[in-house]
């Protein structure tokens, strides 16, 4: 079964007889078919030449570029790679440090529920070398490095045909450079990618520096997501205020949200920011089969269960009212056919061993946690009390130099209330006939990742 | 201008030295590793805190001035 194009109409429901913003999708994904690339003159004849940033003279130069910034602040447009930190905020830090600005492109993508950033690079990569090009002129940078994951799959291959191409049109107003950089579910972290970029392991480092004073080659380097630069390389094209038809005020726009598990069509959308998942789960053909629980905001993010389906609408600002995060657009639905204790209990294993393996509580704490989800699932004569469960999660969050103990302490206790008649369950009796399903999360061996293929 | 202190997490490997040095803003947790209390450090708290951030074998234990808040990666 093939998926339909991967776009979709959503809009998020209009609040208390507000009218909706006017319809303007698809955006990023404008004009995409035949799952290929569009080249660089069916990109050009679609959203229009790339306006300029630099040139002129130096002051005017320098005003333009001042610009661009205030548009892309005026727009609200935030990191869509997970963290949603404001990209003016970060642009104005890296223009503010000393030395030549540098420009890296995070398309490692490294969770393995998410597919949107390759599916970008491999449907519009002119949209996002538009946007890191556009950056790199209003920091006065001269390079922009594309970085990609090891599973990069096919948008490997686009990416480098689109930088191939722009060098014969002699677009060359900036270096363009593609690296592919290994590692785990940690690599995508900026300054582990800053490690990684430089040959060194895609680990993370201790912070300050931060990439904008001291990034790749010591340089003040913006590392920003494959996404977040499409969004800019349309603002720069017709402004904040048409960026602000769609969306929320929080969560202005439009965003790409991958979607796995029970529905007919499983894939990459792209969604007004704010559109209630119901109206998400309906494009893509509605569910398969049962479902028990939804998880947002990807494996740092947050489980609920399918009750609460109605209730979830996808932007920053609802979900993190709803005690999740929006993350880099992960939703997956947990069928009713596997057993959720023993997903847990996988997803629990798979945090562990994910730690970068260099700060004492990430790698203590999650093993811990690990174990003590094992001792449950196993209905063991010897199980943590509920007080345990708080102490171990309270040892490990906060305590490492990355978010990721962080993350995992947040999915596995969000798991634990979702699914807690399950784990009482387990508790009692031990494992149940669902917990020798096959896993429904994604957790791929190190080296063996996910192949490239999009779900 | 005030100090506080504060663990580079990499760096540590559970020497425990700096709570002996420090009791008064460091515990360690089930595994050896320092529990920071990064309030502010006054009068003879900064000199036991200086003394144990020499005296880490790592140089894991980091003595911090007040910074302005940067972003988040």
């Amino acid at each position: 079964m093939s998926p339909p194009a991967p776009t979709a109409e959503l809009h998020p429901a209009a609040p208390d007889g507000d009218s909706p913003a006017p319809a303007q999708l698809p955006r990023l994904l404008a004009g995409v078919r035949d799952e290929r690339a569009l080249t660089l003159d069916e990109h050009s004849a679609l959203h229009g030449e790339l306006p300029a940033v630099g040139g002129g003279g130096r002051s005017r130069s320098r005003t333009k570029a001042r610009r661009l910034i205030e548009e892309v602040e005026a727009a609200g447009l935030c990191g869509c790679g997970g963290g949603g930190f404001p990209t003016a905020t970060k642009m104005r830090s890296v223009a503010g440090a000393r030395g030549r600005a540098i420009v890296v492109v995070n398309a490692i993508e490294a969770e393995p529920p998410s597919f949107k950033d390759r599916t970008l690079l491999e449907l519009a990569p002119h949209l996002v070398l538009d946007g890191a090009v556009l950056a790199a002129e209003a920091l006065r940078a001269d390079e922009v490095v594309v970085a990609i994951g090891e599973h990069a799959g096919g948008s490997a291959a686009s990416t480098y045909a689109a930088i191939q191409e722009r060098s014969r049109a002699a677009q060359g107003r900036v270096t363009l450079t593609l690296a592919s950089v290994g590692g785990g579910y940690v690599a995508g972290q900026e300054s582990a990618l800053i490690s990684g970029l430089e040959g060194r392991e895609a680990l993370p480092t201790f912070t300050p520096p931060l990439p904008f004073e001291r990034g790749l080659r010591r340089r003040p380097t913006l590392v920003n997501n494959a996404e977040t630069l499409a969004h800019l390389a349309l603002i720069a094209r017709h402004g904040a205020g048409w960026f602000r038809r769609l969306g929320t005020d929080a969560h202005p726009g439009s965003a790409l949200v991958t979607l796995s598990g029970p529905v007919a069509y499983p894939g990459v959308y792209e969604i007004e920011a704010g559109a209630p998942l119901p109206t998400l789960i309906d494009a893509a053909g509605g569910t398969t089969a049962g479902v028990r629980g939804v998880l947002t905001g990807g494996y740092a993010g947050t489980w609920a269960p399918s009750t609460a389906i109605d209730e979830l609408a996808l932007s920053r600002e609802r979900l993190k009212a709803a005690g999740s995060s929006f993350g880099a657009g992960i939703v997956l639905l947990l069928s009713a056919e596997t057993c959720p204790v023993a997903e847990t209990t996988r997803l629990a294993r798979w945090l562990a061993g994910e730690s970068a393996r260099q700060c004492g509580p990430c790698i203590h704490g999650l093993d811990a946690i690990a174990g003590a989800v094992e001792a449950i699932a196993a209905g063991a004569r010897e199980q943590p009390s509920e007080q345990r469960l708080r102490t171990l999660a309270s040892l490990t969050a906060g305590r490492g130099a990355c978010a990721h103990p962080d993350g995992a302490v947040r999915v596995i206790a969000s798991a634990l209330r979702a699914f807690a008649p399950e784990f009482e369950d387990h508790r009692r009796s031990g494992p149940c006939e669902r917990c020798r399903s096959a896993s429904e999360l994604p957790l791929p061996h190190r080296g063996g990742r996910r192949g490239g293929d999009r779900p | 201008m005030s100090h506080h202190v504060r663990v580079n997490p990499i760096a540590c490997e559970a020497h425990g030295i700096c709570a002996e040095l420090l009791p008064e803003r460091i515990t360690l947790d089930e595994w050896g590793y320092p529990i920071v209390d990064g309030r502010p450090l006054h009068g003879e708290q900064l000199e036991h805190a200086r003394r144990a951030a020499r005296a880490c074998p790592t140089l894991a234990l980091i003595l911090q001035r007040e910074r302005s808040r940067t972003p988040a990666s």
